[in-house]
């Protein structure tokens, strides 16, 4: 790679609001002409990332280079970027010419550069009747057209667009994806997309970074970001996907809903614990069984336009979402088949909860800013530093809050085939992951119970 | 019979708002010293009023524009301070904006009389020998609250982007505020300047207690002294009649101007 084509580096960039870390030692370059967008969750800090190279947030730690050139501590109005920003923010004092040629009007640009650059930018965006218009006369995807225009016309080195479409209606998003990426092919300059719509993210970019919780999980062309996630997050958050926990028994072998398979995956080692994703247009679906890996009974079959979405049991019980062009009846026995390089296998991030505590009595330790009940073993005593390990599915999620040792809501869901896997964040602000066969909807409020059984308690050192 | 009531109802309040008004309107056109008198129609009080050969002090006049250049230059300064003070709590966030803004409003409850005898107090405490300047600033001190809370609601329904934008396409902060900003607001500071303004022209409280002994007068410290003396100047009944056929105007031109533009926003 070239280092003169990096037009923006990003190094370590850390920002917290209070106690809420919003960025984590994000590090990212993004190369002259690319169009790069930031996808993510909202409060994912994509936002965030992008205020920080725009200057209207500085970073706790970290720097934004553009063109080697540091920006930390320089204004907004002195960088060489211009923002479209979510709601289109234009001032609605001033008709259509006069939001394009603000920019320019400061820089003191000749009147009659003004006249031709704004008439130029307003062709471009297919506006040009409607230069005397008040901007509130206009529509939502107008008003964005001049959003666009206004930040384009003063030619900035990088254009920075922060969820542009979000307001506009599906048919008007959809067109407005491909004008932007005609934009973006003809104007050369590099554009900068936050959004939280993957389809848009996979349609329009060359590199997708894919952002949760304040930390990059991948970056990517959307080939790899769809065909290779690195976790169950990224499966799961880009496109439909059935993920599952599998065991990686040797190298190009892996066993998941009961069956073992071959794939294309090494280095895992040898039984080890592994997340399996599928895209359910992966599966091959057929009406006989011969020849077949494993079987499944079709429970729901619905139609999508150019396929069909089914829900096949399979024969060990777990839950497959397949689509395909063919439809097959409801209640029929089909024969089911996954190729070898279809399989994507992931590292799991994590096998069990971990937590760091102490020990209040013979039966309780301290986790999570709660006392639990639990029969400590001998040879600790009151007061040690703990690390306690809980098994996924000994964790209880209760209705009532106050049934509970301790709060939390459901933050994030991920299906398994036969069970869901919860993230809940707990009142005291740590992850709590959870195993379960009870549907639960994001941000329902559960009460946190632990077996006394379910603790693995080891010594942990204090440093 | 229930509807009947309700009308009755309204018609004895508006009767009894409007009476007096219409009593000194009617009487304006009467010669007569006494109030109530009608010694026959004439406009010989207005003439008066205009040429300022009064019957009784001839300091009617000097009230009536010490009256409106104190209000001009409190509600000015006031919506500039309020402005300002606006922006600045709108950017803060959490308990520290609601403390200010509870600050803010008790000058707004609190009854003149108390403001007043505080200001006269700070400025005997400070030395500053008092007159037109003290009730200036005096007059600012009570009206800038209100300016603020006329301000605020248009920050609050302002797309927090907007100011960002500018600063974006290249303006400094201070460019963003006069070429952004304070456009926008202009509707909330036009209705801030305008309470202001008719907060400061019926003040006596804190007029009373900050115009010093130089013999400052206002319109109302002016009637004040007048009907201690006994008896008000028959000048003051056309003076009052056209302050109130003013504000009529000035509210009926308003509300027809609402009804256009409101139309207007409809057609679209």
């Amino acid at each position: 790679m070239n280092k003169d084509d990096i037009i923006i580096n990003i190094e370590h960039l850390c920002k917290a609001f209070g106690e809420k870390v919003v960025l984590d030692d994000i590090n990212l370059y993004i190369k002259n002409g690319e169009f790069v967008t930031l996808l993510g969750p909202s409060g994912c800090g994509k936002t965030t990332l992008l205020r920080i190279i725009g200057g209207f947030t500085s970073p706790d730690s970290g720097r934004v280079t553009l063109d080697g050139k540091d920006l930390s501590g320089m204004p907004p109005y002195e960088r060489p970027l211009n923002t479209v920003f979510q709601r289109y923010a234009l001032f609605p004092h001033l008709d259509v010419y006069d939001n394009i040629a603000f920019g320019l009007k400061l820089a003191k640009v000749p009147q009659k550069e003004i006249d031709a650059r704004v008439r130029k930018v307003l062709k471009m965006v297919s506006m040009s009747d409607y230069e005397d218009r008040n901007v509130d006369s206009l529509s939502g995807g107008q008003q964005q057209r001049v959003a666009i225009a206004r930040a384009l016309v003063n030619q900035p080195r990088v254009l920075l667009l922060d969820e542009p479409l979000s307001a506009l209606d599906h048919k008007m998003r959809q067109d407005m994806q491909i004008e932007l990426k005609e934009m973006h092919s003809k104007l050369g300059i590099t554009f900068i997309y936050v959004t939280h719509d993957q389809e848009e993210a996979l349609t329009l970019s060359d590199t997708v970074v894919v952002m949760n919780e304040g930390k990059i999980q991948q970056i990517g062309t959307p080939a790899d970001i769809y065909n290779e996630p690195v976790n169950s997050f990224v499966a799961d958050f880009i496109g439909e996907s059935n993920i599952f926990n599998g065991t990686m028994i040797e190298d190009r072998k892996v066993s998941f809903i009961g069956h073992e398979f071959e794939c294309v995956d090494e280095g895992f080692g040898e039984n080890n614990p592994v997340d399996v994703v599928i895209r359910p247009e992966d599966v091959y679906i057929m009406a006989h069984t011969e020849g077949a890996q494993f079987t499944g009974v079709v429970r729901t079959c619905t139609f999508k336009g150019v396929h069909y979405e089914m829900f096949v049991d399979t024969d060990c019980g777990y839950e497959l979402m397949i689509q395909d062009y063919n439809a097959f009846e409801v209640g029929s026995t089909v024969g089911l088949l996954i190729r070898p390089s279809d399989i994507q296998v992931m590292r799991k991030e994590r096998t069990c909860n971990t937590l760091d505590g102490e020990v209040v009595d013979a039966n309780h330790i301290s986790i999570l800013d709660a006392e639990f009940e639990c029969p400590v073993p001998e040879g600790f005593s009151a007061g040690d530093a703990i690390r306690v390990e809980v098994p996924f599915d000994q964790v209880d999620l209760l209705d009532h809050l106050e049934e509970g040792v301790t709060g939390g809501n459901v933050h994030f869901i991920l299906y398994k085939g036969d069970h869901y896997h919860l993230q809940i964040l707990t009142d005291c602000g740590e992850y709590l992951y959870v195993d379960t066969q009870d549907i639960w909807d994001k941000e329902d409020l559960v009460g946190v119970a632990i077996a006394p059984s379910a603790f693995k308690l080891t010594k942990r050192n204090e440093d | 019979m229930k509807k009947l009531f309700a009308q009755v109802y309204i018609w004895i309040l508006l009767v009894l708002l409007y009476a007096p008004l219409v009593f000194i309107a009617i009487f304006s056109f009467t010669e007569s010293k006494v109030l109530g008198n009608w010694t026959g129609f004439s406009t010989r009080l207005y003439q008066n009023l205009f040429t300022g050969n009064m019957q009784g002090s001839s300091s009617l006049l000097d009230a009536v524009k010490n009256t409106i250049l104190i209000a001009l230059a409190a509600a000015t300064v006031a919506t500039l301070l309020g402005t300002v003070a606006a922006i600045g709590i709108h950017n803060l966030k959490g308990r520290r904006k609601n403390a200010i803004q509870f600050l803010n409003n008790i000058p707004m409850l609190n009854p003149d009389i108390i403001t007043g005898v505080s200001i006269f107090l700070l400025f005997v405490f400070l030395g500053v020998s008092q007159g037109y300047l003290t009730v200036i600033l005096a007059h600012i001190t009570f009206c800038t609250p209100y300016v603020v809370l006329s301000v605020l609601p248009k920050l609050t329904q302002m797309n927090p982007n907007v100011y960002e934008a500018a600063l974006d396409l290249g303006a400094t902060p201070g460019q963003a505020l006069r070429k952004v900003m304070i456009p926008m607001l202009r509707p909330g500071m036009i209705s801030g300047f305008i309470l202001s303004f008719t907060m400061s022209l019926d003040d006596f409280a804190v007029t009373f207690f900050t115009r010093g002994t130089i013999g400052l007068d206002t319109l109302s410290t002016y009637i004040y002294t007048d009907a201690r003396k006994g008896g008000l100047t028959p000048e003051l009944r056309p003076l009052m009649t056209l302050i109130f056929a003013l504000i009529l105007i000035f509210l009926i031109v308003i509300n027809v101007r609402q009804a256009r533009a409101q139309k207007l926003a409809e057609s679209k």
